[in-house]
């Protein structure tokens, strides 16, 4: 393999990591927070990618606007399905939310289905994110602003959203929630806001990773959410469920993967989707609280 | 009191073998289609309950198990000639080309491979618990289906198994809920039947209690797995074609809404379950085929049947939890209320 | 009461035997080279103020944690490895500090799953009907068995209700009653007396006599009410931040001015008070 190809890879499985990476965020925090996996998580990116996709293909908005649109109306639908899907089930066991949460994301893909139709969609690309740009040293490596997008972005908004976490208010009430929603509650946080909160950000981080996805890969479908979805909650789960570095380095850990054993093993590439739940099944065995989570035991 | 119960069980079993008689002589292929349905959705239901309902353990990967099994049966019925003739991107591998059992045989074989696929399954990922071990079960019951895509020699990967006899009838699948139903109803009531729900119920205590619920959770999964597969051939000579796409996670949760409607924990809600899930995901297709209301046609909605289905399970779940019935059972005492009240508890088909 | 029973202790005669065990979770020292040799036939308390460890001495002892350093012998035999379920089939039972039934399953079916330790016939042999008559005949026997065990601690009335709609010191004896069920000769009661008022923890004295001797027990129990340890136990263990500050029988307990100190000081009675606030 030339360096250039392997340069290639790299900033591919940069890509694709962040924008797990960007995914699993979603899924760390609620789960940190109301230990549900919410599956529908995977089906707000797809919504993401689809508002975007009407906005500026179907309604020729131009991308920014597309952009506002998709994150607002993604954060509206992650606001609506914890209204009414979770938090009824608040004081319900919590196999019971897992199960409506697998019910809500059946549903979303379906009503995709029925209100996009089930066939997939060509995203137009913008020229200026594909015009290769030469770099290195003679211009030997030429790289679409695309690759190098998707990366920093992520990077930057994940940034934000730490920052969120560990230097606002409602951040602490967050952190505060994770450990202890009971004692939250009496000191008078208003514990249903901070989860609604918790839900609309990471279905807006969701949004923009299928806004990205959606320009990656250039294509929409109702369909698209199911697998990046997973293998982003495995991406939460090996970096430590709660943690949002955590999260992060674990959607780096899986695109790396991903992406690297493909081009070193191209005939391995029927097996790519099994390789994160291999993954998932070996961290869970090994060091079942992920890479950088807290330990917890229960009280005999 | 026991002999009245037993005179009533002998007398409804007639009852259905009389209407097992009756069905193909009076009704068309498609309804006998959905009556073979609800009967293997029953077993499936009750094999994923037995997992799940009884033993406590979310498992979100029967669709996998469904897939060893339907996929051992087909191989193991169809002919030689029909294997070289649809294996056509790459050849079949030699020694699967002549093997060949009957249906029964077959069957029996797919339950067992489905069995040792969950045993070998269970035994790592039966030490999480609950939601991981869904997503664990999960990405095996995609690992399962992955294989079948890739490794073509043997399962003759996307394209699937075209011409399986087409063997389960009327009398094949409801002897099988029968004989499910017979081990589900012994099986849980017996002392190893209150294990099983203790481990559910109280972990800690149970290993206190000298239980090794470790083993039990395994035998649990195994046996489930086992329902899970002999389900899947069924399914298999049913419908006559699978493929690897009819195993998807779709599929798990239709059998998690025949559960959870049913009842988690009741032999006789997966068998309610069954009967309305199913009959009610073949009702829903009209609304996905156009509707003619009087000279005005409505086109038919794709995907509008499986909306539906969803808000349904969402609404089952936040307004009635417990399903149809609980963890109560069906107990011929129900029509002789003030006699026998407390033998309600647990006392099916005696 | 204890004056007589004194003359059971035989510490020539060991049952138990925790051999120098300390525990830690990471940099905290739960239990520090604890060691405590309980004599066959004894009823014994383990006490000590909140957070002492105590409960952790029961954990250790059961299986659930392993120690980091030290043993656990029973009956000369190690204990330290065994999983909880082995360390029931060797024979002990206990109880827990907050009642742990079975919810959903009846009073009979509770104590017949203790009892299925002891089942010799494997699950799949009661499936088929007339099959293993032996295994049939089993499953009648533990049933009437536990029926019988209910019967003698008053429970039997109560036998097809479901376990969670007793009244809370049914709920206790139901938990004894399961823990016999797996037919113990060490039984560890982890806080008995715990929301009971005056009248029934007296009554508890004289029922854990009764279980000691009906069922030929050795009884080790962890409580916080003074009364029901000074009254029941012949010999005592103090506690005190995992480590182990007085033994002794009670009389030398009551007037060891560390315990005094620890347990029955100014502190001691605030966390007293404060149990019996969280009790009500």
């Amino acid at each position: 393999m030339s360096l250039n190809m392997f340069i290639q890879h790299f900033i591919n499985a940069l890509g694709l990591g962040a924008l797990y990476g960007l995914i699993a965020v979603g899924y760390t925090m609620v789960y940190g927070i109301l230990r549900l996996i919410n599956f529908a998580h995977g089906d707000i990116f797809m919504l993401g990618a689809y508002f975007v996709f009407f906005a500026t293909i179907q309604y020729k908005l131009p991308w920014g606007v597309g952009v506002v649109i998709a994150i607002a109306g993604a954060t509206i639908v992650g606001l609506l399905v914890d209204r009414i899907a979770y938090r009824p089930l608040r004081s319900a066991p919590r196999i019971s939310a897992l199960i409506s949460a697998i019910g809500v994301s059946f549903f979303l893909e379906n009503l995709a289905v029925v209100v996009f139709t089930g066939m997939p969609r060509a995203v137009v690309q913008p020229d200026w994110l594909m015009r290769p740009i030469p770099l290195g040293p003679l211009g030997a490596i030429r790289l679409i602003p695309l690759a190098l997008m998707v990366p920093i972005v992520s990077f930057v908004l994940v940034g934000g959203l730490l920052w969120i976490v560990y230097k606002t208010k409602p951040g602490l009430a967050m952190r505060s929630i994770s450990h202890d929603i009971e004692t939250t509650r009496l000191m008078g946080v208003s514990v249903d806001r901070i989860i609604a909160l918790t839900f609309a950000l990471g279905s807006a981080l969701a949004a923009l990773a299928g806004i990205m996805w959606a320009l990656r890969y250039p294509r929409v479908e109702p369909f698209m959410g199911i697998f990046p979805g997973f293998k982003a909650f495995i991406a939460a789960v090996f970096g430590g469920i709660g943690s949002i570095p955590g999260a992060m380095v674990g959607g780096l850990t899986l695109g790396f993967v991903e992406i690297m054993s493909i081009a070193f093993f191209p005939n391995m590439s029927g097996y790519k989707d099994a390789f994160a739940f291999i993954l998932l099944i070996v961290i869970l065995l090994v060091k079942p609280t992920g890479l950088m989570g807290e330990k917890m035991e229960e009280k005999i | 009191m026991k002999i009245r119960n037993s005179v009533l069980t002998f007398l409804a079993v007639a009852a259905l073998g009389y209407f097992l008689w009756w069905a193909p002589l009076n009704l068309d292929g498609y309804m006998l289609r959905i009556i073979n349905l609800i009967a293997i959705n029953a077993i499936l239901g009750l094999s994923l309950n037995l997992i799940y309902g009884m033993a406590g353990m979310f498992s979100l990967g029967h669709a996998g198990f469904m897939a060893v099994g339907a996929y051992v049966s087909a191989l193991l019925i169809l002919t030689s000639e029909q294997k070289v003739k649809m294996w056509i991107l790459e050849p079949i591998a030699p020694w699967l080309l002549n093997l060949h059992t009957s249906f029964i045989v077959s069957l029996v074989l797919a339950g067992l491979a489905a069995a040792l696929v969950g045993w070998l399954i269970s035994l790592p990922v039966l030490r999480l618990g609950g939601d991981y071990l869904g997503i664990a079960t999960l990405g095996f019951s995609e690992i399962i289906r992955i294989l079948i895509v890739n490794l073509t020699p043997l399962t003759n990967g996307s394209l699937g198994l075209k011409g399986i006899p087409a063997h389960t009838n009327l009398w094949m699948s409801y002897g099988c809920l029968l004989a499910t139903l017979f081990f589900m109803i012994r099986l849980m009531k017996s002392n190893f039947g209150n294990v099983l729900r203790a481990v559910r119920d109280d972990e800690i205590a149970a290993r206190t209690m000298g239980i090794d619920t470790f083993r039990v959770r395994v035998l649990a999964f195994t046996l489930g797995c086992f329902g899970g597969g002999v389900g899947g051939a069924l399914m298999g000579n049913l419908i006559t074609t699978i493929d690897p796409k009819m195993f998807m996670i779709t599929q798990t949760y239709s059998l998690l809404m025949i559960v959870v409607v049913g009842g988690l924990g009741s032999i006789t809600g997966s068998v309610l379950g069954s009967v309305l899930v199913t009959t009610m995901l073949e009702w829903l297709r009209f609304v996905e085929n156009p509707i003619n209301f009087g000279g005005i046609q409505i086109p038919g909605i794709p995907g509008m049947r499986m909306v539906i289905f969803s808000v349904l399970l969402i609404a089952v779940i936040i307004f009635r939890r417990e399903g149809i019935m609980g963890t109560r059972e069906f107990s011929w005492n129900w029509f002789f209320p003030k006699k026998a009240a407390h033998e309600a508890k647990g006392a099916v088909g005696e | 009461m204890s004056a007589g029973a004194e003359q059971n202790l035989n510490f020539n005669d060991i049952l138990l035997e925790i051999k120098n065990v300390t525990l830690r979770f990471g940099g905290l020292v739960a239990v520090s080279e604890l060691s405590m040799k309980v004599p066959r036939g004894a009823i014994v308390g383990l006490i000590g103020p909140n957070g002492a460890g105590k409960t952790t001495v029961f954990n250790v002892v059961t299986g659930f944690y392993k120690p980091t350093e030290g043993v656990v012998e029973f009956d000369g035999k190690k204990l330290t490895g065994l999983k909880p379920h082995k360390v029931c089939a060797a024979g002990l039972a206990r109880t827990f500090q907050n009642i742990r039934l079975f919810y959903n399953e009846t009073v009979l079916e509770n104590v017949m799953i203790g009892a299925y330790v002891r089942q010799k016939g494997a699950w799949w042999q009661n499936i088929i009907p007339f099959s293993f008559p032996g295994a049939a005949k089993e499953e009648r026997d533990i049933r009437s068995a536990s029926l019988e065990l209910l019967a003698r601690l008053g429970l039997d009335s109560q036998a097809d209700a479901v376990s969670m709609s007793l009244p809370y010191g049914a709920q206790r004896r139901l938990e004894i009653a399961r823990a016999l069920a797996t037919k113990p000769k060490f039984l560890l009661l982890d806080e008995p007396a715990a929301g009971m008022n005056p009248q029934e923890s007296q009554e508890l004295l004289e029922f854990i006599h009764r279980l000691r001797d009906e069922f030929d027990l050795t009884i080790l129990l962890i409580e916080h009410d003074m009364k029901v340890v000074m009254g029941v136990c012949e010999y005592i263990w103090v506690l005190d931040r995992g480590a182990l500050i007085a033994e002794g029988p009670p009389e030398v307990i009551k007037a060891s001015p560390k315990v005094i100190e620890a347990y029955l000081g100014k502190e001691g009675l605030v966390a007293e008070a404060s149990e019996e606030v969280s009790h009500v």
